[in-house]
């Protein structure tokens, strides 16, 4: 194997080249960065040796943002303006934010997402998300000392499709190239499969600041095979705050209280629930803003007590994720717990009794996401041999369909299917001489249009007038290996198409994106120009590469006359890439793409047929 | 677009019938997932990339379709020319449509009875287990692809009871 390290004259890149790739946890509480330093991974600290950042951002008059620990140090101060657990709102319009009357928030419904009013404007959750993307990624480079190739990203495995892609602008308008979204508990699982060296079944149990998910994987050697996963996208630590803030409000009955007081309470009920994980009782006191003194002890018994019924909440996605695995509590080799709120007592203990076996915490809670997702960009940038990676294969949380006749649901790829996934239905016209069709599609469980998520609406015109029933119009949906959906629609006997990419109606649209970051990047100084010229350059010498290997591997596949082409237009490509027109940059690269394509499926027949290669015949028993 | 000008069973290398080697099956799907799959392709082209999901598609939709005995038997028949989705001869005999009657109610007698809901799944799972062995020999040694059929289609009927069962024990310690 060793010899295969040896780089021949236009290969592939030198082997001791290694990428700079990051695996970011977005989290509900706190935000980290790691990255893999000499086959290791690491979590990369701040100037002040910090491993976690808070993802606590506050806003400021003139333009200019604190994100972590300064923001998180004056939260009390300025409630307004420092928004806590932005994650939460993430995709959700205001109608889906729990205890949104408990957060000091000027909200604004917005259509798709709720939006923040601070006193630097109006604000998305994609935004203020990208703050702390933002940070992170200045971190990693300080420490890297260099651009990113990019990042992979985790999200709760139960974020929906609105979510993803909400996450998915954000790193964009924060500057990554996000190399992948990956599940939270899936990257816990790699991390701790690695570790470990485990193999089996293993249910991962992640109770994060926000959310909650349950994920059932098979490891086995090389290969990390999500079965199902469920979970709860507005049940975490801060449902465990809110019980221990009504609890103190309950005992103490103050006057009305101002938002500055409920956000000093809430930081209260935090501190005693951090404390109750490994104490017997807290003692909360505190001053109102009012004058008022606060003084109660809150014993452990009564904590769990009033948190009963939101440990209870997590029990039924365990069970439905095990019925859609196939598998019964007996059928689990280990339990893997992940995310900050499993250090509470109750949820270790429910945990046992459910699984009938001790939950195993040899991981750091708070950073084995982070580290997950690291060594999976560390693969996905190819900073590792042949032989020496492994397989992913996750699933879609929530069923997608879309809307039929009577406002039901026609499910078209169930949940836990492997991605990607595709899948096409017929549909035909109910009207004679019908020459449109709308298509609403939605992502849920339930039966009604209505109990489901909207994802988006888009029309097939130009079917030309039949009877009713006679139109074939085929609907297909595609979910890549990020979880997100594209959906078409074509009609058979004409061949009219429309398709779109499932986004409008409620992320943000390219142009808003492309403003926000000229946005940002005026804000922050950088130069636009300079900064677009570099990525089509990163661009053009990872297609030089790409294309360069494959044909050191596979250019038998091609005709003489195609290999000649093909290697006019990468000389093309190299010829401008070293110059500074960026769009004689993006047109030589997409010529490449258009030119290379018929090769590239070539390339796959071949990889598949090699899969089998030398034992398909002898092995058939016929 | 790759073409893939083999069925399902030949993706995997695996002899066209009912009867499946799992094991041997879950080793060729991993084996050409490692080959095809997008996480293998993240810095090539955009044209390999694109290639590479639909590959990586193609390949989770044929394991999913013969992972599912049910569904690995309605593609079989497929292949043998047998499409249950436009056949218009649906009757089913008359003592099996009692047989379901009789489920159901029992089904809902049992609604947030655990342990009777239980009892009448664990009798379900026998009951199923001999319609599959039926179908097997039906469809590998008989050859009788409209017996086979009808197997196929009691079958969805007693899947659909199986999940109605499932539902019903959610609830029941919901």
């Amino acid at each position: 194997m060793a010899l295969l390290q040896i780089a021949e004259p236009g290969m592939s890149r030198e082997p001791h080249q290694h990428r700079r790739a990051v695996g970011i946890d977005l989290g509900t509480t706190n935000s980290l960065v790691a990255t893999v330093r000499s086959g290791i991974a690491i979590v990369l600290n701040d100037a002040e040796g910090h491993a976690l950042l808070p993802s606590v951002v506050r806003y400021f008059p003139d333009r200019g943002t604190a994100v972590g620990y300064p923001a998180q140090a004056e939260l009390a101060c300025d409630p307004r303006n420092t928004i806590v657990s932005v994650k939460r709102f993430m995709g959700r319009g205001l109608k889906d934010v729990a205890y949104a009357e408990n957060c000091p928030y000027d909200f604004l419904d917005a259509p798709g997402m709720v939006q923040l009013r601070t006193c630097a404007g109006v604000k998305s959750p994609v935004e203020i998300s990208a703050e702390i993307l933002r940070t992170l990624r200045e971190r990693a480079q300080t420490a890297l000392g260099g651009e990113l190739l990019g990042a992979v990203i985790t999200v709760p495995a139960y974020f929906d499709e609105a979510q993803r892609q909400a996450t998915k602008d954000a790193a964009r308008l924060a500057g990554l190239n996000v190399l992948r979204l990956l599940n939270e508990p899936t990257a816990a699982a790699i991390a701790y499969g690695l570790d470990n060296a485990s193999e089996g079944v293993y249910a991962v149990f992640d109770l994060g600041g926000g959310t909650f998910d349950i994920s059932i994987l098979r490891l086995s050697k090389g290969v990390f095979e999500v079965l199902s996963t469920n979970g709860d996208a507005t049940l975490g630590g801060d449902d465990f705050d809110h019980r221990v803030f009504c609890w103190i409000v309950e005992q103490a009955r103050p006057a009305p209280l101002s938002d500055e007081d409920t956000r000093l309470l809430l930081t209260e009920a935090r501190e005693a629930k951090e404390h109750l994980s490994s104490h017997g009782e807290a003692r909360i006191t505190v001053r109102l803003g009012t004058g008022e003194l606060i003084d109660h002890t809150l014993p452990l018994k009564t904590y769990a007590e009033v948190t009963r019924t939101l440990v209870q909440k997590t029990i039924a996605p365990v069970k439905k994720a095990l019925r859609d695995a196939g598998l019964s509590v007996e059928d689990i080799n280990g339990v893997v717990m992940v995310g900050g709120a499993t250090r509470m007592p109750q949820i270790q203990q429910a945990v046992a009794e459910f699984f009938k076996q001790a939950p195993l915490n040899n991981l750091d809670p708070d950073k084995v996401v982070a580290l997950g997702a690291a060594i999976q960009a560390d693969v996905l940038a190819g900073n590792r041999a042949a032989g020496d990676d492994w397989l992913l294969l996750d699933v879609i949380p929530l069923s997608l369909g879309l809307e039929t006749m009577g406002g039901l649901v026609e499910r078209i790829i169930p949940r836990n299917s492997t991605i990607p996934t595709a899948k096409a239905q017929e549909f035909t016209t109910f009207k004679d001489g019908q020459t449109a069709m709308a298509i609403h599609v939605v992502q849920g469980e339930r039966e009604l249009v209505s109990d489901c998520r909207s994802l988006a609406r888009f029309e097939l015109h130009g079917i030309p007038p039949m009877v009713a029933g006679a139109a074939r119009i085929r609907v297909t949906y595609q979910v890549d290996a990020d979880g997100l959906l594209s959906v078409s629609a074509r009609e058979a006997t004409t061949g009219v198409e429309a398709a779109v990419a499932v986004k409008p109606s409620y992320g943000l649209s390219d142009a808003q994106i492309a403003r926000m970051l000229q946005d940002s990047i005026v804000h922050s100084g950088d130069d636009a120009q300079a900064r677009a010229l570099n990525e089509q350059r990163v661009e053009a010498s990872r297609m030089l590469e790409a294309v360069t290997s494959a044909l050191a591997a596979d250019a038998d596949l091609l005709a003489p006359g195609e290999l000649a082409d093909i290697r006019a237009a990468l000389a093309a490509l190299s010829e401008v890439a070293s110059g500074s027109d960026r769009r004689a940059i993006m047109t030589a690269l997409e010529h490449v793409n258009t030119i290379t394509e018929p090769f590239a499926a070539r390339r796959m027949d071949r990889s598949i047929h090699q899969a089998f290669a030398g034992k398909k015949l002898e092995d058939m028993e016929i | 677009m790759i073409n893939f000008q083999h069925n399902h069973f030949e993706l995997f290398g695996l002899p066209q019938r009912f009867h499946l080697d799992l094991a041997r099956m879950d080793e060729a799907y991993r084996g050409i997932q490692s080959q095809v799959h997008p996480d293998r392709f993240a810095q090539a082209s955009d044209g390999e990339r694109r290639a590479s999901m639909q590959s990586a598609t193609q390949v989770n939709e044929a394991y999913r379709t013969l992972k599912n005995p049910l569904a690995r038997a309605r593609y079989l028949l497929a292949l043998r020319g047998v499409d249950l989705d436009s056949e218009n001869n649906t009757a089913m005999p008359a003592e099996f449509l009692r047989q379901q009657m009789h489920w159901r109610e029992s089904v809902e007698e049992a609604a947030n009875r655990p342990e009777a809901l239980a009892a009448l799944a664990r009798r379900l799972a026998g009951e199923m287990k001999d319609h599959y062995t039926e179908l097997e020999r039906r469809l590998d040694r008989d050859g009788d692809d409209a017996l086979a059929a009808e197997s196929v289609r009691k079958l969805m009927f007693l899947e659909r009871l199986r999940e109605e069962i499932g539902d019903a024990l959610e609830r029941s310690d919901a």
